[in-house]
Parts: structure tokens; C-alpha cells; sequence
């Protein structure tokens, strides 16, 4: 038993008086820190307190300025920009999973209280800015009745839409709104129980191929060895005739997909797994190789071993690949982009990456967009908060940023599903 | 004329404090059984049982601590072995909540912890009720 952690690891829901217990060592880089894995009686959990915005608006650096471009969305998650600068808005809320523990029922309940109360849209929104004032005047619904859309490509003239069941194609002629019918399938996605249910996209360069990201069916296999067929991969579909390779396994939630616009290489940010400690297991940011074994379920950042994995897989360990940029623990990134010169020159070269916020730790973090520099392709550095100011450390949460689309005109688009707004930030001449 | 009434003593407990008592002894050894199994094949499902049953074993442990609390305040009723068994009983109320809190822990992190407490509940649930049944409640004649 571990009862030295009896006290002192609990806090529940925003009632927690007193946070100072846990290590502030950010864990960024290539090499974080990983320090052993602990978990008290109860798992530490902060959760989100929503507020509205009213008057104000998220913080951004010198020089840049920020406005929200759309309002009253219905769960907002995803953007893409258009090639004529609209932008289309996937909205929704997916997963089906059961509550198979007395615990999933009450950290239901619990986590439900940082998150909107807003029904899902599963909807695509089409914003217009006509006159490039930087105000969106247009904003109608371009495509409904969909399930749970989260990721957004568009090749040419076929625009993708991930659901969280199925891959699916609308024909888009540059100027429309609306679309002009029903989307076509072209293939399914895992499906069941959708614990993770959010099916990233991006297309290579050439358009060939869709990249798919599919999240574990788990936080690390409570729901059994069976329901993790075909999760945490990340499958890679040919976009003319829906069949389909996986790509990378043992991802374990692969929230967002970008593709190098030098290199064509895939890079993905992953969500890890959960209470083992506020400090493990770092989400990360990584190029992901054809073939690649990133470790989940059997292991974390490289080949530590989870030892709540049964039964265990020593091999797959061994072949474990660590990933490129630890982005830290919990900050649950859900958004990355690569950045282009006109976001100006502190920002150009490297990726914007939204970070939705943690519950699992006592000392929250996330709840903000930052940008990860790149040299010669790779992450250096620190990461740089780009956008702040969603959450007050009194817990006050007015928005959580999940999409980040970088707008080649020198804009960056950031979905926020708590407010329920889409915000740009651009630089100031 | 003066009526004595001669005060008659039940020598059992009620019998829905019975039944409540005995009735967690079944559930606590499901959870042991289960964590068992858990233990031999790794299939989760019986993790998930056992969580549940010991979420059933305490709502009755619960129940049977306010039956055993009214019979130990009141004390014409009581004897010696009421104490040691409210003490028991409450011990495995407490254990058993620290064994729910360790199975909602994910897949084999439950292990072995839980596997330990959840032997320790069945045995504590097991000695209450030895103790409650033999316990007499005869009080001395007013």
C-alpha cells in the first residue's frame, strides 16, 4: 500500500485550498525529466471553473492583436483556411464510452463541469470576411447532420471531413458556402466505445494520401486489450480509393496532424497517459516515422515501462521510439500548425500548438497556445506562449484553445470550445 | 393493585440488521474471487466486477453501522461483545472505502494492493458477524 500518499495528494474539483505539494519543473524539450510514477488514493484533479469572456479578450505578445471572429459556435474544435480565406469550423462532441467503474461515473460527473454545456453542432460553420477588415460578417452553417467532425483537409477541390465513425468527402468549388449535398465516404474509422474519439487529419503534400489520427479506446487499457484494435494508430488512407495502411502505432492520442511544408514529413502532437503523476507522461510534439512504435500502451517516452499494462510486452518496449519535443505533462495539445514568415519574424519558422488545459494535476497547466521554435526542421527551445489569459489561477476559466490553423496570409485561427468563438491573431504593421 | 411488567429481551438481532450484516460477506468474498481472477487472466472485466462490489458491500456495511450504532447507544441492550463488534464492522466499512478507491485505479494498478485489501475486508466482514450473532442482549431485569 501506499499510504504515504494518503494525504496530500487529494484535491478535488476546485475545492482545493493549499497546491504548493507538486514539483513546478517545466519539462519541455527533447530530454524532460521523468520522475518515478505516483498516484495517491485519489488521482489529483483541478477542473476548469467557466466564466464568460464579457469584455475581454485572450493575451497575445507585443505587437499582435486578437479579436474572436465568431461567436455562439457549437462546440468548435477544428479550422481549416480556405484557399479564398474563408474558414470552415468543425463543431461537435463525440465518444460513446460507457461508464464501466464507479470512477468513470463520478470523474464523469466532475470533469463535465470544466467543459461546455452547449449540445454538439456536428456542423461545419463557413466564415466569410469579404472585405478583409478582419471581421468575419459572414457566418452561415456549410454542411450539417454530421457526426462528431473534427478533422478538416481539403486537396484540390475535395474537401475531407474526419468524423468521429467515418473519412468523408464534400466537392468544393472555391466561393461556395453551402455544400451541395450529402459528403461521400471514403472509408470508416474505428468507432467503438470512442473513448478518444477525435479522428485528426491532414493530407501530404501531394495529396495522395489522408493521414488519420485515431486515439486509444483508454487512458492505458482499463477497457480491456480487445477494445484497443485499430486505436492509437495513426492510419494513412489513399484519398482516391479509401483503402487504407497503418501508418504509426502506439500513439496514444493523436489529437492533431501537420504536415512540414518543406520536408512533407508527418508530425503529429499526442496526448499521453494520465495518473501516474502531475509530471508524467509528457504530451508531446513528433515527426512520425512510417512504421513507428510510440510505445502506448506498454511504455512511455521511449521504453519506461507502464506497469499498469498486463500482460506486458518486453519487444515492444525494446522497439519503443521516444518522441522529438516533450510539450509537458497534461497540457492536452489539441491543435498544431505550422507557422509562414508573415506571422512575423520571432514566429516563422515553426509550429503553433493549442493546449487545451489539464485536470490531472494540482497545479494546472495548458490552457493556452504556445509556439514551438524550429531550426533546420526540428524543435529547439522553450516553447513561447503565443495566447493566454484563458484561465485565472483562481481557476477561473473563460475559454480552452483546441485548433490552431495558421492562415497563409499571416493570421493564426484558434478554436476555443469552452467560449464557444473562433479567435484570429494577427500581427500588427 | 400494582402490574409488574416483566421486560422480555430478544436474544438475536433484528433480523433486517441480519440480513444486512451477513449479506456484505458474499459481496466482499466476490471481490476477493474476482480480484482473483483478475489476478490469473488479466481480462479487465473482472476488475470492473469487483469495483461494483464493493460499491454493493459498502452501501450494506453502511446500512448495518446505523443498526449497530442504535444498539450500542442503547445501552440496557447492550453487552460487552456489542463494542468489539461495532468496531470491527467499522473497520470494514473503512478499509473497504479505501479498497473502492484503489480499484478506481486503472487496469493492473489496482494490483496487488487491492487483491490484499480486498482479503482484509472479507475477513474483518467475516468477524463482525461472528461477533453479532452469539452477541446476547439480555439486560439486567429493571
Amino acid at each position: 500500500m501506499r499510504s504515504a500518499h494518503f494525504v496530500g495528494m487529494v484535491s478535488v474539483a476546485g475545492v482545493l485550498a493549499a497546491c504548493g505539494a507538486e514539483p513546478q519543473t517545466p519539462q519541455y524539450g527533447p530530454n524532460p525529466e521523468l520522475p518515478a510514477p505516483k498516484r495517491g488514493v485519489l488521482p489529483s484533479m483541478v477542473i476548469a471553473e467557466p466564466a464568460p469572456w464579457g469584455d475581454r479578450v485572450p493575451t497575445v505578445p507585443e505587437g499582435y492583436a486578437i479579436r474572436a471572429i465568431a461567436t455562439d459556435l457549437k462546440i468548435p474544435r477544428q479550422t481549416l483556411v480556405l484557399p479564398n480565406g474563408d474558414i470552415l469550423v468543425a463543431e461537435g462532441r463525440g465518444g460513446n464510452a460507457p461508464s464501466l467503474k464507479p470512477k468513470d461515473v463520478i470523474a464523469g460527473y466532475i470533469k463535465a463541469r470544466g467543459t461546455t454545456s452547449v449540445a454538439s453542432g456536428n456542423r461545419l460553420t463557413l466564415l466569410r470576411d469579404a472585405d478583409g477588415d478582419g471581421a468575419y460578417e459572414l457566418q452561415t452553417v456549410f454542411a450539417e447532420n454530421l457526426n462528431a467532425p473534427y478533422g478538416l483537409a481539403l486537396v484540390d477541390d475535395t474537401l475531407y471531413v474526419a468524423n468521429q465513425d467515418e473519412l468523408v468527402k464534400f466537392t468544393y468549388r472555391e466561393g461556395q458556402t453551402q455544400a451541395e449535398g450529402p459528403p461521400e465516404r471514403v472509408t470508416e474509422l474505428p468507432s467503438e466505445i470512442n473513448h478518444h474519439w477525435t479522428k485528426a487529419l491532414a493530407a501530404s503534400a501531394d495529396g495522395r494520401f489522408l493521414y488519420v489520427g485515431i486515439g486509444s479506446n483508454s487512458n492505458i487499457t482499463e477497457r480491456g486489450m480487445t477494445a484497443e484494435v485499430d486505436r492509437a494508430v495513426i492510419w494513412e488512407v489513399d484519398a482516391q480509393t479509401g483503402a487504407r495502411r497503418t501508418y504509426a502505432t502506439g500513439v496514444r492520442n493523436p489529437t492533431a496532424l501537420a504536415v512540414h511544408p518543406e520536408s512533407g514529413e508527418l508530425w503529429a502532437v499526442v496526448n499521453e497517459r494520465d495518473e501516474i503523476g502531475p509530471d508524467l507522461v509528457p504530451d508531446y510534439l513528433t515527426a512520425v516515422q512510417d512504421g513507428g512504435f510510440y510505445g502506448w500502451p506498454y511504455s512511455y517516452w521511449g521504453s519506461n515501462v507502464d506497469d499498469r499494462v498486463r500482460p506486458q510486452d518486453p519487444e515492444k518496449v525494446a522497439s519503443a521510439i521516444t518522441p522529438d519535443y516533450s510539450l509537458g505533462a497534461h497540457v492536452a495539445a489539441l491543435g498544431v500548425d505550422f507557422s509562414v514568415p508573415e506571422m512575423g519574424a520571432q514566429f516563422a519558422d515553426g509550429v503553433f500548438v493549442g493546449e487545451h488545459g489539464s485536470w490531472n494535476r494540482a497545479d494546472p497547466v495548458g490552457y493556452k497556445v504556445v509556439f514551438v521554435p524550429f531550426t533546420g526542421g526540428r524543435p529547439t527551445g522553450e516553447p513561447i506562449e503565443f495566447v493566454g489569459g484563458f484561465r485565472d489561477n483562481d481557476g477561473t476559466t473563460r475559454g480552452r484553445p483546441v485548433g490552431v490553423t495558421v492562415d497563409p496570409r499571416g493570421a493564426l485561427i484558434v478554436a476555443d470550445d469552452l467560449a464557444n468563438v473562433v479567435w484570429r491573431v494577427t500581427p500588427q504593421p | 393493585m400494582a402490574v409488574v411488567i416483566e421486560r422480555r429481551y430478544c436474544d438475536a438481532i433484528h433480523p433486517l440488521h441480519a440480513v444486512l450484516l451477513a449479506g456484505g460477506v458474499p459481496l466482499y468474498l466476490g471481490v476477493a474471487l474476482c480480484d482473483w481472477a483478475y489476478m490469473a487472466s488479466f481480462h479487465i472485466q473482472w476488475s470492473n466486477f469487483a469495483s461494483w462490489l464493493i460499491v454493493g458491500g459498502l452501501i450494506l456495511t453502511a446500512v448495518t453501522l446505523v443498526f449497530a450504532l442504535v444498539d450500542l447507544l442503547r445501552p440496557r441492550r447492550r453487552d460487552q461483545n456489542i463494542a468489539a463488534y461495532f468496531v470491527v464492522l467499522l473497520a470494514t466499512w473503512v478499509v473497504g472505502f479505501f479498497n473502492a478507491l484503489l480499484h478506481a485505479r486503472d487496469a493492473w494498478a489496482v494490483m496487488p494492493g487491492g487483491m490484499i485489501l480486498s482479503l482484509v475486508t472479507l475477513l474483518l466482514s467475516i468477524a463482525a458477524v461472528w461477533l453479532a450473532f452469539p452477541t446476547s442482549r439480555m439486560g439486567d431485569p429493571v
